[in-house]
């Protein structure tokens, strides 16, 4: 076998020190990296096989493991640089599509770092959220464009509305690409928080259906896990039309991950490769769309809001206000910086834009067209933190997304090897044995934890700029200034510099 | 007296922690003929290696007669037990009426008829005092012949080894402690006993003690050949101790015959340990059994049953655990069946003196030998008590690593997440 | 009595229960790095994480109400605990027999060679309050110490 160019990755360092030969880290690499030689009586790494996954590290009960990134040098060159050689000697060697997992990695503009929000000063008092009440509760869904009430109610009816707690909903992650704990863990904790988590295309598992309240189904292009009772069982319905990590493409299950559980929920034959085609086969033009969109509602009797989730690309603005005639309740746009289980390396570092300019586009677009009512605005791709969802609000969201925080807050060191299914965390695979790693239990509290952390953050910054109510930011721009951005781009985002 | 107890070792002793995890209040008298705080006859052995010091011998704290209330008649014999008056003679002259009576009386050596039995040097090995005895006479470099390589004989081998006298064990059948092991396992155990200088007669015995000024001299095999010795243990094995009982018109087969309450004929006499024949739930008949947890278990059910519970002995089957020179072994139930409705699995690994053989009839587990690793055997104790039906796992049984997770998940649930037994 | 129980649905097969149980019986209870390097012999760990993947869960002494460790112990040095139900193993009396071994259904008692021979077994860190260490150190929450009536979990 000729040579391999590929170099690892990856050192582990054992401190042979500390070192008790106990081998948890021997039992808990899914990649083999670490051996139990008994002619030397110590543990050895196969250092190529590393992802860096941190399973080893943190389960050392005395912390003898480090890993390092291989100090090796390649030849100094901006342009031809290490990871791009790498990818090469891979292709070069694999001769296939370099696949990868999560969001970019690609130092891409982060415009959230470049928006900073304003803060109440003599003039308009600032409001403390531990002394008066905040609201941040959300309603996602149609607004009408009057309302009329006698005697104190509403006489008109409101069309279906998403109720959160928070601003806040676990994006799209499909059983599947993601762990039946994982699911669970989603599943609970959007219940305990009043918030809503998403199945993806992964269907509903039977487990998950008691968590259906708190739950939007996914109606993607490969319609895998859909029927009545399915877009029944939810409190929403959601269309994938494309999602930030890949736009344009559609999704591949591998049949080794289409276990027994997988295809009873998906509704497709155990170890059958489960393929969602690039586009819906059934939608060529908005019409297409709106057809979809009015059998949903009507499978549903108008009782469930429905959603549009597209890719953010160059004319996401059209497209979203196309998707707010065509009837959806919801439009979900998913920035550049979305995740995934598996994508194209290429096209997940090279396709769509940025969510915040999508955002900023989109909600001008629908404002300028008087249609900005009649949909909810969501926002997804990189939300990191509570204050990317204040600015994300001011620039015009009603609600975030968040998927990759998720997958962090149940253990992901976003090692990015998501497509191999042997996610050493359990949250990432369909094997039974990394699968029982995630206690649902311990991921549904993270999780909450996290939900909780952030709205108290988020009602922090809200009291800090004077307003007591989430409803009175939205879109609210003047709340954000930029820093170091061009003429153009404070236009699309609609804000002033610093200063001014 | 309530309850007469009559005999000192674990039978005995559990019969009375039986009564009174039932009758904390009602008299026992407790009678045996040796003179000890009870002890453990198992651990003599141990004891004349030096292994055990004599306050480690005893087999209860020593507060446990009067914690337990206990009316303590110790070195004393029964004479004879007249069942028509529920009464009990003893050696003293004494009466004492009894309304419930236990016959612990375990085993005595048996001993062939030879000629040579008189003389000095010739001891048997089953009490605390025969190795006293032994301690005593034995000197360095001393020559001992060793009648019998059962678990008596090889342990004593063990212990006089040990004490850098030179051992020579003669053994009628063709293997050592043929009762529990097989012809492979027997033979890597005689192995390992031979490396530690000492020598077997297989296929053979004493036919004649022969003696000099009163003293052991030599012995003389079946074969003729003729050994130079300065002492001679008789260990050839243990029968029950029931001449009381049988005197007493109790019903005796080869020990006490007791029914599934461990009652004997007589309703208010129970026998328990060495010396009764109770179910054995492998051969589906009544057997004596003389293994210390079965004399246990009998004891403290009998007790139980003694002071008005109504529970029924499950029944027992042989077992073993047990080293030489730190060789491990443990053994149970059938390991050398001899018809073909039993079928056997054997792995081994000679060179690592590691032996294991499964025995199967039907579906069930019968028996098995663990030469060397030994652990975990208790799960398939457990398997044949049970009676479980082990065809979901008969091919994992072998393995090195057989366990609970190998079992049925019904099964292992309930064991390890159920309500404990 | 409270029993330390597994759950096996999320039990990782670490076996840091196993690292943390010998350590905590070892002669420096309070430092993995002494007990595992400065103990002369390796120290024993009393509990068991059993393995046939993807099943995994560990496995310790069950505390019988009727314990064969107790009534088969030769010595007597198995006892049960009458108040808290604990079955301890007085070491100083266990001469390694191993007729334990050989009744524990379970499996449960191991052999611990390093000194004089001795059954070596969970002791529930003597206590029948606290969480073992193995419940409190278990990463993934996969063992409970709990009290459990008939009828299972």
């Amino acid at each position: 076998m000729p040579i391999s160019m590929q170099l690892p990755d990856y050192l582990v360092d054992r401190d042979p020190n500390r070192c008790i030969t106990c081998k948890v880290c021997v039992n808990q690499c899914a990649n083999d990296v670490h051996h139990w030689d008994k002619d030397v009586d110590s543990v050895i790494a196969e250092e190529e096989k590393c992802v860096n996954c941190h399973r080893c590290v943190i389960y050392c009960p005395t912390h003898a493991l480090k890993i390092r990134r291989n100090p090796t040098e390649y030849k100094e060159n901006h342009y031809w640089n290490s990871s791009t050689i790498r990818g090469i000697d891979r292709q070069a060697e694999g001769g296939g599509v370099l696949l990868t997992g999560m969001g970019t990695d690609k130092p891409i503009p982060i415009y959230w770092d470049r928006l900073f929000l304003n803060a109440s000063q003599v003039t308009n008092p600032s409001i403390d959220p531990l002394r008066e009440p905040m609201e941040i509760r959300t309603y996602l869904g149609s607004k009408p464009d009057n309302v009329i009430i006698k005697d104190g109610k509403l006489i008109k009816e409101l069309p279906p509305q998403l109720v959160l707690d928070a601003p806040i909903m676990f994006g799209a992650l499909s059983f599947g690409a993601i762990s039946l704990s994982a699911v669970k863990s989603l599943a609970k904790a959007a219940t305990d928080c009043g918030v809503m988590w998403n199945t993806g295309e992964g269907g509903l598992h039977r487990d998950v259906y008691e968590y259906g309240k708190n739950c939007i189904v996914q109606v993607a292009s490969g319609r895998f896990g859909v029927d009545a009772e399915y877009l029944n069982a939810g409190s929403a319905i959601e269309i994938k039309i494309g999602q930030g990590a890949k736009p344009g493409i559609g999704g591949h299950l591998p049949g080794e991950k289409v276990g027994e559980e997988v295809s009873k929920t998906r509704m497709i034959p155990v170890g059958s490769d489960a393929i969602s085609p690039a586009p819906h086969h059934d939608i060529y033009s908005i019409e297409d769309l709106r057809q979809l969109i009015y059998a949903l509602k009507e499978a549903t009797r108008y009782t469930k809001p429905v959603s549009v989730k597209v890719s953010a690309v160059h004319n996401v603005a059209a497209i979203a206000s196309g998707i707010v005639r065509a009837g959806a309740d919801i439009v979900a746009i998913d920035g550049v910086r979305g995740g995934t289980g598996a994508a194209p390396l290429r096209t997940r570092d090279s396709v769509g834009i940025p969510a915040e300019l999508a955002l900023a586009a989109v909600d001008s677009r629908l404002r300028q067209e008087g249609i900005r009512n009649q949909a909810s605005l969501v926002i997804a791709g990189g939300i990191r933190n509570s204050s990317d969802i204040v600015k994300a609000i001011a620039l015009g969201a009603d609600a975030c997304y968040i998927g990759t925080a998720a997958l962090i807050t149940m253990g992901c060191r976003m090692c990015q090897t998501c497509y191999t299914g042997k996610c050493n965390w359990g949250i990432c695979t369909q094997d039974p044995k990394l699968v029982k790693r995630l206690n649902p239990e311990i991921g549904a509290q993270r999780l909450t934890n996290l939900i909780h952390a952030w709205s108290h953050e988020i009602k922090e910054l809200l009291g800090g700029m004077g307003i007591n109510a989430l409803e009175s930011l939205r879109g609210n721009r003047l709340m954000l200034r930029g820093v170091g951005l061009s003429e153009t781009e404070y236009r699309i985002l609609g804000i002033l510099p610093a200063g001014e | 007296m309530k309850y007469v107890v009559i005999g000192n070792s674990a039978a005995g002793i559990g019969t009375i922690e039986g009564i009174r995890q039932v009758d904390p209040e009602g008299s026992i008298m407790l009678i045996s003929d040796e003179a000890y705080h009870t002890y453990s006859r198992p651990l003599i052995s141990y004891y004349l290696a030096g292994k055990v010091k004599s306050e480690k011998m005893y087999y209860r704290e020593a507060n446990f007669y009067e914690k337990m209330n206990v009316t303590l008649r110790l070195g004393l014999k029964v004479e004879a037990i007249l069942p028509e008056e529920k009464t009990i003679s003893l050696s003293t002259g004494e009466k004492v009426e009894y309304e419930k009576l236990m016959l612990a009386t375990g085993g005595k050596p048996i001993i062939p008829e030879m000629p040579g039995l008189q003389l000095k040097g010739v001891f048997s090995f089953l009490k605390w005092d025969d190795v006293k005895d032994i301690e005593a006479n034995l000197k360095k470099d001393d020559k001992v012949v060793i009648i019998g390589a059962g678990l008596i004989g090889l342990k004593a081998a063990e212990a006089i080894a040990g004490l850098e006298a030179q051992v020579t064990v003669v053994e009628l059948a063709n293997r050592v402690l043929s009762a529990i092991l097989d012809e492979e396992a027997a033979g890597i155990v005689q192995e390992t006993i031979e490396d530690k200088g000492v020598e077997f007669h297989l296929n053979n015995t004493v036919k004649e003690i022969k003696g000099s000024n009163d003293k052991v001299s030599g012995v003389q095999l079946q074969d003729g050949t003729q050994l130079e010795c300065d002492a001679v243990i008789i260990a050839i094995g243990v029968s029950p101790n029931k001449d009381l009982g049988s005197e007493a018109g109790l019903t005796v087969n080869r020990g006490i015959v007791v029914d599934d309450y461990l009652r004997t004929n007589y309703t208010d006499i129970y026998a328990a340990g060495d010396v009764s024949e109770g179910y054995d739930i492998l051969y589906k008949q009544n057997r004596v059994l003389p293994i210390l947890p079965n004399a246990y278990r009998q004891g403290s059910t009998a007790g139980r049953n003694m002071a008005g519970k109504d529970e029924r002995y499950q029944g027992g089957f042989a077992m073993n655990a047990i080293s030489f020179f730190g060789l491990p072994m443990i053994t149970a139930g059938i390991i050398k069946p001899d018809s073909t409705e039993f079928t056997e699995m054997i792995e081994s690994g000679v060179a690592k003196k590691n032996y294991r053989k499964i025995v199967t009839r039907g579906n069930k587990l019968v028996g098995f030998i663990a030469l060397n690793k030994v652990d975990r055997a208790g799960i398939l104790t457990g398997l044949m008590e049970k009676e479980t039906d082990i065809n979901p796992f008969k091919d994992k049984l072998l393995d090195k690593d057989f366990g609970y997770a190998h079992l049925p998940k019904e099964y292992r649930h309930e064991q390890l997440l159920g309500v404990t037994k | 009595m409270k029993r330390v129980y597994a759950r096996e649905e999320v039990c990782a097969g670490c076996k840091l229960c196993e690292v943390y149980c010998a350590t905590a019986h070892s002669e420096y209870p309070s430092s993995i790095l002494k007990a595992f390097q400065r103990q002369e012999t390796r120290p024993v760990a009393r509990i068991l994480v059993e393995v046939d993947q993807p099943l995994t869960f560990a496995l310790q002494c069950r505390h019988c109400e009727e314990a064969d460790c107790t009534q088969g112990c030769i010595t007597g040095a198995m006892t049960k605990d009458p108040e808290t139900g604990i079955v301890t193993n007085d070491e100083s009396r266990c001469v390694g027999c191993w007729t334990c071994v050989l009744v524990c259904p379970y499996g449960a008692i191991k052999r611990d060679e390093s000194g004089h021979k001795v059954a070596s077994k969970c002791d529930l860190c003597s206590n029948n309050d606290t969480n073992p260490i193995c419940v409190q150190k278990c990463p993934n929450n996969a063992l409970i110490f709990a009290e459990i009536s008939k009828g299972g979990d």
